[in-house]
């Protein structure tokens, strides 16, 4: 269980996020939404703590995570940034490098590590590409690689950070119910989406932000219910029943009068 | 089946970094018998042995042995120093001599020389100050415009030329200081004393194990800092330290051999390529292959326009510069994203 707390965090001036509190509990799938600018990348860069909040506190089944050393924290939270590096190695070797956290000196991999990396590529379905070459990668199959070295961190915490770009519909699909898989292992999921039917229809549950603010929290079907949506990106929102009972959501510009 | 090609990989690379080792051995060896008197291999081992006659003892113990071991030691220094600043700062374009740590090593050797012209021994240690000076100052204000690889290399251009313009004044301002002259500038090992070497070699020697040691922290800041810090990686503290073992490297080298350019930038490019990034087999690839090619130009600057002899760091620009015209080429076409 990871607790964000009254954290307020920004780069020098007007800050970015203002009194955020959330929590983030295991077995659930949490998506972050909200429109352009609104914090939600600061505020997992905040969790993942790339960045220092300027007030408020993080904490992780209860223990402070400032009071955690870097390889602590890293064995508990595992994040999927946005920019990446393409570096000229192996998927594989890329993969392992997840494992980091658990390394000692000399850094020698255990059957373990080798295990978790394998089991990782297994998850994010590229099992396969153990030795191709990342920059020969397609922009897909190198973000499921990255996805993979999170996986391989086994942490109960995972943090994703627009994990469906470079992803073409199938792919996204398949994201979302892998972030299924891994909330149903016990771990929190924690992503930022932009596509908001797949951010309601993958999610447990849904945060809006706007602002620099938790505009609203709950499950798809409070916040559709509650005219957040509408409210905050200025859109018409319709529920579509489908005829297997599985729901989607369609946006269209909200009239002029309303 | 499945682990047989990763074994043979690793294998490859052992060799390819054991073939490395051989040519900078064998171009040691023809760089002690080749030059304007050419020694048969027989004389030169019976020198080092501790025999040989008069004429041969001379040419190799106080001409030959230092300028090999120079060549030796500048090469493997810089390709190393050049592989570290590359893969901190995760930019195949950042070669010493490019962004400025070079001629911040040479800022501080020429100081050093004009201000103590009697101390030999202060000379490595402010090249070293230079060169660290210079790179923490690239990187500060690449870090603060956004640390994109265009704004780096342009912030490096722009030092380096501003700390060439102070050795250029200083060796106008000071011409009697020893490393004033013109030759500094273009980088030589002509006149490389035994003594001048001992500190450089320390140096290197330590700064070298370092970088080897944290070869796998040299992976993981190359995937960029995010993605190394979210693995629990220091990234800023283990960036620092790097920044000054390359520091330590570029230093040691320039101190003695002067503004040796393209070595830092061409070497780290032509061991990736042999030897894949993983910096583990880069490292030990870009020492055996720096040491080796200065060694190698030294060698046809010395033999190729005999009587006349050019310094080393012209054979490497004239190398090196179309070297780098491909790489930028190589990567606007596009091979790489």
């Amino acid at each position: 269980m990871m607790e964000l707390s009254h954290i307020t965090a920004g780069y020098g001036g007007e800050p970015v996020l203002q009194d955020v509190s959330l929590s983030f509990p295991p077995g659930q799938v949490t998506v972050l939404a909200g429109p352009n600018g609104c914090g939600k990348s600061t505020l997992l860069r905040v969790a993942a703590r790339l960045m220092e909040p300027a007030e408020g506190e993080i904490r992780l089944d209860g223990e402070d995570a400032g009071d955690l050393s870097p390889k602590e924290f890293a064995r508990r939270v595992a994040l999927l940034p946005q920019s990446r590096a393409t570096p000229e190695i192996a998927a594989g070797a890329l993969v392992l490098h997840g494992r980091f956290p658990y390394l000692g000196y000399p850094r020698r991999y255990s059957t373990q590590d080798r295990r978790a990396a394998r089991r990782a590529m297994e998850l994010a379905g590229v099992s396969g590409l153990e030795r191709a070459p990342v920059s020969r990668l397609s922009g897909g199959q190198r973000q499921k690689v990255y996805l993979a070295m999170a996986i391989a961190q086994e942490t109960p915490v995972l943090l994703l950070d627009e994990p469906t770009t470079f992803l073409d519909i199938g792919h996204q699909l398949e994201l979302a119910s892998l972030a299924r898989t891994l909330a149903r292992e016990g771990r929190a999921v924690v992503m930022v989406l932009h596509d908001l039917n797949l951010a309601l229809t993958c999610a447990h549950r849904t945060a809006v932000l706007r602002n620099g603010r938790v505009a609203g929290l709950g499950t798809p079907e409070e916040i559709f219910q509650s005219g957040v949506l509408e409210e905050v990106f200025g859109v018409s929102v319709h529920q579509v029943r489908l005829g297997d009972g599985a729901v989607q959501y369609l946006f269209t510009r909200r009239n002029a009068d309303g | 089946m499945k682990s047989l090609p990763t074994s043979y990989t690793r294998f490859r690379k052992r060799i390819t970094i054991l073939a490395l080792a051989a040519a900078a051995a064998c171009a040691a060896v023809a760089s002690l018998c080749a030059g304007s008197t050419a020694l048969p291999l027989s004389q030169v081992l019976a020198v080092l042995s501790g025999g040989g006659e008069g004429t041969a003892r001379n040419i190799v113990l106080y001409v030959r042995l230092p300028r090999t071991l120079a060549a030796l030691l500048c090469g493997a220094a810089l390709a190393m120093g050049g592989a570290v600043i590359q893969g901190v700062l995760g930019n195949p374009l950042a070669g010493p001599n490019i962004i400025g740590v070079n001629a911040g090593a040479g800022l501080g050797a020429v100081l050093c020389s004009a201000l103590l012209p009697a101390s030999l021994t202060a000379v490595p240690i402010a090249a070293f100050a230079g060169a660290l000076g210079a790179c923490m100052l690239v990187y500060a204000l690449a870090r603060r415009t956004g640390a994109s690889r265009i704004t780096l290399v342009l912030a490096g251009v722009a030092i380096s030329s501003m700390l060439s313009a102070g050795i250029d004044a200083l060796s106008i301002l000071f011409p009697d200081a020893a490393l004033g002259a013109n030759s500094f500038l273009i980088g030589r090992l002509s006149g490389v004393t035994l003594s001048a070497l001992a500190a450089p070699a320390w140096l290197t020697a330590l700064a070298g194990a370092g970088a080897l040691a944290m070869s796998y922290e040299l992976d993981l800041l190359s995937l960029g800092d995010e993605v190394a810090q979210s693995l629990g990686l220091s990234a800023r503290s283990v960036r620092n330290i790097l920044l000054t073992l390359a520091a330590v490297l570029c230093g040691a080298a320039v101190s003695f051999a002067g503004l040796v350019g393209f070595v830092g930038l061409l070497v780290p490019h032509a061991a990736r390529f042999l030897v894949g990034s993983e910096h583990k087999y880069l490292l030990g690839a870009s020492l055996f292959l720096g040491a080796a090619l200065v060694t190698v130009c030294d060698l046809a600057g010395r033999v190729l326009f005999a009587p006349f002899e050019l310094p080393v760091g012209i054979l490497l620009s004239l190398m090196g510069g179309p070297f780098f015209l491909w790489l930028l080429f190589r990567q606007r076409g596009g091979r790489r994203p």
